[in-house]
């Protein structure tokens, strides 16, 4: 018939809507496929929907009171209420954000003394975040990086590092790091590993907390592997999102970036302010490159910002003013560190409680990694079905990995998992 | 030997570098009419009444966190946002067939849909879609579709030099021109640089060679209100097209209408055929973000939700924009008025024809090397002057100096 016809027609030749009556038409977007719900925010999601009073969020890596709610740092409050008196404008921020803000944020991580900061041989510029930063330092590193196009993670590793080099245009592969024999960290694999990649490619290190394991080199073994990573001449990118939170100390949580720098080697590294000023909505990050010298420093800092003006032309001002006040204002700064203190105190605590509960409800089995873990996630050692268990059956909610957020876990509920853990491990 | 010892040294980008240049200028009549912010009649800044207030609220709000948004944004804000641009009423709303993803400003919003159209549009992964942008346009336009992976960025005739107005033959020819499934990026309202917008029926003919020839439209709404003073003449491009049945994007930017440029307040707007095919969008669109940003910030959304979302405030914000507005327009006005006291050369309609926050002015490289040297008057290499940059203070000044540049610079 005339109709068929025309629908095959029109079908065949993926029609523009002619108006809106005729509704024969085919859309732009029937080759979209559906994506993938996010992994990690994915549990979120799913937590949502459940109706059992008890049921836990231990997926996302969100810090939560004793009270299992989101904690505003007193701080942030603080700092919020100097800003508002200002009165400030809203202009628009350079494209390498607010000067103050990329200032401190250097500072933090590498230390006010650096040599790095008075020769004036680094370039930082405020991103939106960690994930931000790690994007534009991925893309940089595509443009501008001569050696090879491969990315070297931990295994495992952060589920959005993949993604984020892969849009970038790089190449992902992957050093031992996790031994689930033992729940620590595989030293002789990392070392094994790291020695046969080839030249000037990139290696990136999470410089403390790292996520998802917990589990961080000791001192002894970073230099190790400091010496190593100089001989094959790699290109180091730190990942540093937790530090403060991890030790509850900001100094020894970049024991590991700061000493890297003083052996030489140029790093590139990616901070966030989201856990460990609680600014997560606000976007707080920063993106370094160590350079050789100023010269080189303003080159790179000009094409970085060639790089950010076509994605979002410029950053946010909200949070990074909020960063600034208080590592500017002497008393919020050590108020921050108290409170940085704080929680990481809390999650130390909480995981001494899990282990605790889990010997009264019976475990035999080892749970020491779980106190000898750092930061905000543990790696359970739970396996697949296990925590398909755990979850379908306690309503405890966590990635498949087996991976938990510490922060998740309060007084109230820390018995309430120590059972269901049990329950499904032994 | 350093691995980025090969690292050139990139230029600058213009419009901030005349700012700079501007800052470092001590002539006691400077006048900058470069960028493109807002500014009162007292050359400042304005932070909008209607946003203190509700940044007060916000501070005041102990219920408040600052957990993260979810990786679209805050949906409160979407669609209100949404709203904003197609109309309360848009069947396209209530056919659910519309959604938002919260951006960082106009050009997130930009960047995102064109990474998606680079992945998504005309096949799967085609970069070599044609983009076609129009001469001269926005200048971050080539890089925000050059970065998200297309190789074939065109311009369409658009300003045509000797009349100071739309070239609207050369536009008409290029959409018929273009190869089939073409994207084209459209100013809503207030082109970017040239101030000069087609008329209704322009946009009809417009719309009936896109239609026909199956080209992708991808509007860029940065100055809604600002335009006009009204919001809904300033939307009709884009409400026009959605009633012709257009499946299309609107890039909207919040940092002029609402004074907050530096919160980085965006919405790319998707309006698609039916709800399942917007979905799977969205779905992809989650993608792009997590690599990019992972969630938007959440401070300009909030502002900009809760005055969208409240009558009052709303009505306020409305107040807001047509005060800019209307100084706007009033030195469009004046500027006019005294070119033609003055008797500089040429005709001066072209001042109050154009519509928004910029003016083609139509001087030429030298002239605006005389302005910025010898009058310290900065303005664009094009010729482009923000308007706002005029106020009942310096207007006589650069009426002057432009009348100097006209009559003494060839």
């Amino acid at each position: 018939s005339f109709l068929s016809t025309l629908t095959q027609t029109m079908k065949g030749s993926h029609p523009h809507h002619y108006s809106p009556a005729l509704f024969l038409y085919s859309s732009w977007w029937g080759g979209v496929q559906m994506g993938p719900p996010d992994p990690i925010l994915g549990v979120t999601e799913a937590f949502k929907r459940d109706t059992n009073p008890k049921k836990m969020n231990l997926g996302v890596g969100a810090y939560r009171d004793d009270q299992g709610k989101p904690f505003v740092l007193s701080c942030v409050r603080k700092a919020e209420a100097l800003i508002a008196a200002k009165q400030l404008d809203k202009e628009y921020l350079p494209i390498g954000g607010l000067g103050e803000f990329t200032k401190a944020c250097a500072q933090l991580a590498l230390g006010a003394d650096n040599e790095v900061l008075k020769s004036g041989r680094s370039i930082t510029v405020q991103t939106i975040s960690g994930t931000g930063s790690l994007r534009i330092g991925a893309n940089f590193l595509s443009r501008f990086h001569g050696g090879p196009r491969d990315v070297y993670l931990p295994k495992p590793s952060w589920g959005n590092h993949t993604p984020i080099f892969r849009d970038a245009g790089m190449q992902l592969k992957a050093y031992r790091y996790y031994d689930p024999s033992t729940c620590g960290f595989d030293f002789k694999g990392a070392l094994d590993d790291i020695s046969k990649i080839p030249e000037q490619s990139v290696i990136l290190l999470h410089a403390c907390a790292h996520n998802p394991t917990g589990v961080d080199p000791k001192p002894e073994q970073w230099k190790e592997i400091a010496d190593l990573v100089k001989k094959r001449n790699l290109l180091v990118f730190f990942d540093m999102a937790y530090q403060g939170f991890a030790s509850g100390d900001i100094d020894r949580d970049a024991w590991s970036v700061r000493y890297f720098i003083e052996q030489g080697h140029n790093i590139v590294l990616s901070q966030s302010f989201a856990k460990n000023m609680g600014l997560y909505g606000e976007r707080v990050g920063g993106f370094t490159v160590v350079c050789n010298d100023a010269d080189e420093a303003k080159r790179v800092e000009s094409q970085l910002k060639i790089l950010i003006r076509p994605i979002y032309s410029n950053p946010p001002m909200n949070g990074a003013r909020i960063a600034t006040t208080i590592l500017n204002t002497p008393d919020l700064r050590s108020l921050w560190l108290e409170e940085v203190h704080g929680m990481a105190n809390r999650i130390i605590k909480m995981r001494e409680q899990l282990v605790a509960g889990l010997k009264k409800e019976g475990s035999t089995h080892n749970w020491q990694h779980v106190i000898d873990q750092i930061g905000m996630f543990c790696f359970t050692g739970l396996k697949p079905e296990q925590v398909e268990r755990l979850t379908k059956e306690f309503s405890v909610y966590m990635t498949k990995d087996g991976r938990i957020s510490m922060a998740g876990v309060s007084s109230g509920n820390v018995g309430y998992l120590a059972h269901g853990i049990h329950a499904v491990t032994k | 030997m350093s691995i980025f010892s090969d690292v050139p040294q990139a230029p600058p980008v213009a419009v901030f570098k005349l700012t700079a240049d501007f800052r470092e200028d001590s002539h006691p009549q400077k006048v900058n009419l470069g960028v493109g912010a807002y500014r009162t009649d007292d050359s400042q800044p304005w932070v909008l009444p209607v946003v203190k207030k509700v940044e007060r609220l916000i501070v005041e709000d102990d219920s408040l966190n600052h957990e993260y948004l979810p990786i679209l944004g805050l949906p409160e804000f979407r669609s209100a946002s949404s709203k904003v641009a197609l109309g309360d009423d848009s069947p396209a709303i209530k056919e659910n067939r519309v959604g938002g993803v919260q951006a960082l400003g106009g050009t997130g919003a930009l960047r995102i849909g064109a990474e998606f159209l680079r992945r998504w549009y005309n096949g799967t992964n085609n970069t070599a879609t044609p983009v076609y942008v129009s001469a001269p346009t926005w200048e971050n336009h080539n890089a925000v579709f050059a970065d998200a992976g297309f190789k074939d960025i065109r311009p369409y005739h658009y300003w045509d030099a000797a009349k100071r107005g739309l070239d609207l033959a050369g536009l008409l020819d290029d959409l018929e021109k273009a190869p089939e499934h073409s994207i084209f990026v459209l100013h809503a309202c207030a082109h970017n640089p040239t101030g000069t917008d087609p008329t209704q029926e322009e946009w009809k003919k417009i719309a009936e060679i896109m239609k026909r020839r199956k080209l992708f439209v991808f509007f860029d709404s940065a100055y809604q209100g600002f335009a006009s003073g009204s919001l809904e003449k300033d939307a009709w491009a884009i409400r026009f097209f959605v009633s012709e049945g257009f499946e299309l994007f609107v890039a909207q930017s919040f940092s002029k209408n609402f004074g907050l440029y530096n919160e980085r307040v965006g919405n790319l707007t998707v309006v698609a055929q039916d709800n399942e095919n917007l979905t799977r969008i969205l779905s992809q669109m989650e993608k792009i973000v997590r690599t990019t940003w992972s969630n938007p910030p959440s401070q300009g959304a909030r502002i900009v939700s809760k005055t969208l979302n409240c009558p009052e405030l709303f009505a306020e914000w409305k107040g807001n924009v047509k005060t800019m507005a209307d100084r706007v327009l009033l030195m469009r006005d004046q500027l006019k008025s005294k070119l033609q006291a003055l008797g500089t050369p040429g005709t001066w309609d072209h001042i109050t024809q154009q519509i928004g926050m910029f003016s083609f002015t139509g001087l030429n490289p030298k002239q605006v090397e005389y302005m910025i040297k010898e009058k310290h008057v900065y303005l664009m290499a094009s010729g482009r002057i923000n308007m706002c940059g005029l106020t009942t203070k310096n207007i006589d000044y650069v009426a002057q100096s432009i009348h100097e540049a006209v009559t003494k610079v060839q």
